[in-house]
Formats: structure tokens, sequence, C-alpha cells
């Protein structure tokens, strides 16, 4: 700024550095955690497994035993989940189904009428309806409309959605919440605020603690794309694509604005026995979609209006796109309602806590911490 | 040099400082001495910047402070904390840089003030498994380590054994003598007693009494005077106009106008061997006690 503070030893500290400063302290403790390092280990793996076993159940069985005799064998190139076993005799490929030992059998048929396959399937008592299937000529099909996504999946995607953001929020906004205490209860804030202005302490923790919440979110989104890509889901995760990067979106505003709202409710207390309390209306806001979107997840009102509440937008609008009610622009309009809203209430959760950081001992009221 | 012109400060109603001023000169050891609740606080955090007066002004060297010139001051409040879970060096380095100073620069002065300070084993240790002296320690590292233009510190010997107490008094007197001026708080008056050089007495919110220690104690040692002569001096109690505060063989403590207290003396000469006569200087605490009243 002036001549005066820059120096071989010193340089003047713009407010963007001192956020960074902050900020990078905030990710680095946390990052140190052991038991940040756990629990977002267990995250990840049980994100990717959940999709991988889940995977496994549904496609169980083994891959379906056939006989085949001569040339026949060729017609099964290809299948998928087919295990051929290739005989020299129509008899010894009878054998084999009436053991049991294979589902069914393909045989050469010599005088196949032309248009029709050239072999035969021998069964015990059952036509197998999927191999018929497999080796006919299917016709063409055109649809008129798109299928719509299975309900039990759009449930799962809904579902994904709330509790990744309910759990995402509730872990860092209580950090943001216990980084804020922790200052006041030691009092380094005394020191710290000699140092920086508070806006800029309060900066530096939404930035850092938001990055943290983001990196994890991408994080758990990669595993399941790897996860969904290593199951060969590749259709799904396609689907999956828009709605998740939209969702990231969401979330990173989103989170700007409760880890204002956390920051502001923690600075009205001295101590972390008291953030309970205070930090309660905060819980609720946050878990209000995550149970909304549990039980009004059918209810097209609901989740319409949910995907334009900032509160819930983070939540409801990714699901509306996954299940494909969303037009092209309703994100976009959704979202600046989001941006306008984290903006307004970022501003007062500055004042309240740029008034409250000072004052120890009991619990500050909202209104005084407001007018300061 | 920092001046602190005719600040007041309410909370709410209550009228905490009283138009205070006062100095602080570079290069000395000013001690800031007053009761509980007498405003010692509340006249730092103005210093800081950390709460705002209602009126008056803070200078240093002739011109305002601004937010950018305070963050190269050094300050230790009186309630003590650093974070509990970050190590003593990188705490160190992070206020050092949070208050503009490079951070190769930081992390090489946060070793030395550690190493001065006795406290460089426990460089990378977490605060809250130090003991209370080292955290003691920590904290005072934590207000010198970027090198502060002045030094404000409130009740910096509180909770430290002797021995630490004598290394953070040279700690402090070698910044002093560098010319930084230096204000700190203490309630133990004979340790302000013995290290500063100027003092200053706040009592409800205003200042009683600042200056040298020496012109304090002159200007409040009253009318008393310290006789010693061989022999007994039993024969002032007859003096006129005197009267006897304490008297023991050849001393005698007394309380007389200066003129009464001359003719003691040339009597006293008179008599035989005078070994020592001089106004009687009280001690920091006999002066606290008078002005605070």
């Amino acid at each position: 700024m002036t001549t005066a503070t820059q120096s071989a030893t010193h340089s003047a500290l713009t407010t963007r550095a001192a956020v960074g400063l902050v900020a990078g302290r905030e990710i680095n403790s946390k990052v140190r955690s052991k038991s940040f390092q756990i629990s977002t280990a267990i995250l990840v793996v049980l994100v990717a497994a959940g999709i991988i076993i889940a995977n496994l159940l549904s496609s169980s069985g083994d891959a379906t035993r056939i006989a085949a005799v001569g040339d026949a064998a060729d017609s099964l190139v290809g299948l998928e989940s087919v295990e051929v076993e290739t005989v020299s005799t129509v008899a010894q490929a009878e054998q084999l189904v009436l053991d049991g030992d294979v589902e069914a059998a393909v045989v050469p048929l010599i005088d196949a009428e032309p248009g029709t396959p050239a072999v035969e399937i021998i069964a015990l008592d059952a036509t197998p309806l999927s191999l018929v299937q497999a080796l006919s000529i299917a016709p063409e099909v055109r649809l008129l409309q798109e299928a719509p996504v299975d309900s039990g999946l759009g449930f799962l995607i809904a579902f994904g959605f709330g509790i990744v953001f309910f759990t995402a929020a509730i872990t860092f906004g209580s950090t943001i919440a216990q980084s804020v205490v922790e200052e006041k209860q030691t009092r380094i804030v005394e020191i710290l605020l000699t140092a920086v202005p508070a806006r800029a302490l309060l900066a530096g923790k939404v930035v850092g603690n938001s990055a943290l919440a983001l990196g994890q979110i991408v994080l758990i989104a990669v595993a399941a794309a790897l996860a969904l890509m290593l199951t060969g889901q590749d259709v799904l995760l396609s689907d999956l694509g828009p709605a998740a990067v939209w969702f990231i979106v969401f979330f990173a505003v989103g989170f700007v604005l409760l880890a204002a709202m956390f920051a502001a409710s923690a600075s009205l207390v001295s101590r972390m026995e008291d953030t309970g309390s205070v930090l309660q209306p905060v819980m609720w806001l946050v878990m209000l979609p995550y149970f909304l979107i549990i039980f009004f997840y059918d209810n097209e009102v609901v989740v319409g209006i949910m995907s334009y509440v900032p509160f819930s937008s983070p939540v409801g609008m990714p699901t509306r796109i996954f299940l494909g009610e969303a037009l092209w622009w309703e994100p976009y309009l959704s979202l600046m309602i989001l941006a306008v809203s984290a903006v307004v209430i970022v501003a007062i959760g500055a004042r309240i806590y740029e008034n409250s950081l000072l004052r120890t001992g009991g619990r500050v009221k909202l209104g005084e911490a407001l007018r300061g | 040099m920092l001046t602190i012109s005719n600040v007041t400060k309410h909370y709410g109603e209550r009228r905490v400082l009283d138009d205070v001023s006062f100095e602080v000169g570079r290069g000395r050891l000013t001690g800031f001495v007053g009761g509980n609740g007498a405003g010692k606080t509340t006249t730092m955090r103005i210093i800081l910047g950390v709460l705002a007066a209602d009126s008056g002004s803070i200078d240093l060297d002739g011109s305002p402070l601004t937010r950018e010139g305070r963050r190269r001051f050094g300050y230790m409040p009186e309630e003590r904390g650093l974070y509990p879970k970050m190590k003593v060096h990188e705490q160190l380095v992070y206020l050092a840089r949070l208050r503009g100073m490079r951070s190769a620069v930081a992390a090489e002065k946060a070793d030395e003030l550690l190493e001065r300070l006795e406290l460089h084993e426990r460089r990378d240790e977490p605060i809250e498994k130090l003991s209370l002296g080292n955290q003691q320690r920590a904290q005072i590292a934590a207000a010198l380590v970027h090198e502060p233009e002045v030094l404000v510190l409130d009740e910096p010997f509180s909770g430290l054994d002797p021995m630490a107490v004598e290394t953070v008094l040279g700690v402090l007197s070698e910044r002093a003598a560098r010319g930084v001026p230096v204000l700190f708080s203490s309630h133990q008056l004979d340790v302000v007693e013995r290290l500063c050089d100027d003092i200053i007495v706040i009592a409800d919110g205003a200042i009683r009494a600042a200056g040298t220690r020496e012109a304090l104690r002159e200007a409040n040692s009253g009318s008393q005077w310290e006789l010693h002569v061989d022999g007994d001096a039993a024969w002032v109690r007859s003096m006129p106009d005197i009267s006897v505060v304490e008297f023991d063989g050849g001393y005698v403590l007394f309380e007389a106008d200066t003129r009464s207290a001359q003719s003691v003396v040339q009597q006293a000469v008179q008599r035989g061997e005078v070994h020592r006569f001089a106004p009687r200087r009280p001690t920091l605490t006999e002066i606290f006690r008078e002005v605070v009243q």
C-alpha cells in the first residue's frame, strides 16, 4: 500500500492474500486430520463399492452353458453370457441336455427353409426364450417417445443427491462453525483481528471450507463414474452426467450460502458446548431438502418448487434434470436465484460475524449482532 | 512515539475511558498500571484498533494510525490463546504471514525467537501439548515474531515462572533498545517498578499519573525524609515542626516541610557524622495506592 510497508521482510498484505492465507490454514488443518482422511476414504469406498456390488447382484448367475455341434457354434459367436461347449454329434448334444449339463444345444439344420436360421435348438422341457430371441432375426424398431426413466432408479438418484448434499453440508458446515467458535473460545481472534479485517477472516473460512466440500463431492463423483465405467454401465453414466455436473455447480453456490449461515450463527456463542442450540435453525434448513426429496420424490409440484427455493435447489434441480423434467433454461434461472440469495445472506452473515466476534461470554442476541 | 490523545469510550451508558492521553516513547519500556476494570484492556484494544473509540485519536510519530500501520504492531491480549492443535512453529509463521511477513523470513524469525525463548525443542509440537509456562512463551513469541514496530502486551508476565520472566524481560528490553515503543500492563507493581522507564497509572478510566519512574517517585515523595547518623537520633523528636514516623537507633524517618528538614540536617551535622540524608522515595505500590484513591 505505502512504500513504508514494503521491505525485504514484509510486503503489504492484500485482502485477497489474507483470504488465501486463512483459507489455506482451514484446508490444511482439515486435510491433515486423521478423522477427515478416514471418513473421506470410507465415503469414497462406500459409493464405489455400492455401485459395483449393486451391479454384481443384478447381473447375478453364471453364463448359460450351451452345447453346439459343428458349424452351429458359429451362430453363437458374439452372444453375451453364453458359454459354448462344442460336441461332435447331435446325440452327444442331446445327452448333455438330458443330463442337465447344458441349458440347451444348438445343432445344424440341414433342410432349413430359406430365410430361417440354419440351426435347430434342442432343450429339455421348455423353450429357452432368450436363446431363441438371440438367434432370431429381429426387425428394426422405431420408438416414438423416449422411455421414461425407471422410477426406482430415479428415486435412487434423487436420494443420492439428497444424501450427498446433506452429509457434505453438515460435515463442512460444522467444520466452519467449530473453527469460528474455536477462535472465539481461545481468544486468538483478538490477535487475528489486529492483522486482518473480520470480513477477510470470514471469507477465508467460507472459501477454504467450500473448496474442501467441493473437493470431496468431486472425489465422490469421480469414484462413482469410475465404478459405473468399470461395471460397464456407461449408458447410465451418460444419462447421469449432466445432472451430476449441475449438482456440483449448485452445490458450490449453495454451500457458500450455508457456510455464511453456519459461520454467522456460530459467532454468536463463545463456547463449543453452546454451538448445538445456536446451529439448530441452520441444521433444519440443511435437513429439509433431504426429507422432502425422500417423501415427495413422486410429487412434481413439490420437487418443482424445491428446484427453485435456494436451500433445496441444489437437490431439487439436478433431480428434475435427471428425470428430464426441467426445460433447458430452468437450471440457469434457479442458479441465478441461488446466487443472488447467497450474496444477500453472505452480506448479512458477515455483519453478524463482524459484530459478534469480540463479544465473549454469553450468547449474543441476533438483533444486537445485526445492529452492531 | 505512540501518542494516545483524548480517548473516550462508553459501553452503553457506562463511561469506561475518560479523556485518556499519554505517550509511549521509542526505545522505552512503558508500564501501564491500574486495578481490575480500570480501563487498561479497553485502552489497549483501542490502540490496536480491535475496538473503536467514541472520540480521540492514536498517532504514531505524528501521523494517524491506519489498519495497514497497525498490522505491524505486536499484540498480546490479556486472554491468552493460540490454535490448540496447530504446531508451534507453523502457528508463528502463519501469524507472521497474516501480518504481511514474507514466508521464508517468517520461518527464519520464528526459529530465532523459539531459540531465544528456549522453546526450540517444542517447535513441532501442538500448542495444547505444551506446559502452561511454555504456552505463555509461545504466546509472547506470537506477539514478537513479525518484528513489530510497536509492542502492546496485556499482562505479559502473568503465569510465568521467575526464570521465564527474566527471559521475556530480556527479549522485551532488546526490542525497546532497537527503538520499539513497548507498552505493557501488569498487576505486579514490583516488576513494573524494576523494569519500566515510564509508568502510567490509570484508575476508573482516567489517567492519574504518568511520567518517568524517577519523576513519578519524586513527584509523589511528599514530605518524608530519612536520616541516618552515628549514635542515637532520639534528639530529632524534640525538633520543632516535625513528626517522627519511624525511629530505630541511628535511623529516623520523619515528616516535615523542606525548611524544617534543613534545620534537622544542620543540627545533625553539628552533633556528629551524617551517613545519609534524603527525601524518602515512595515505592510504586505506595504511589499507586496514593493516586488511585
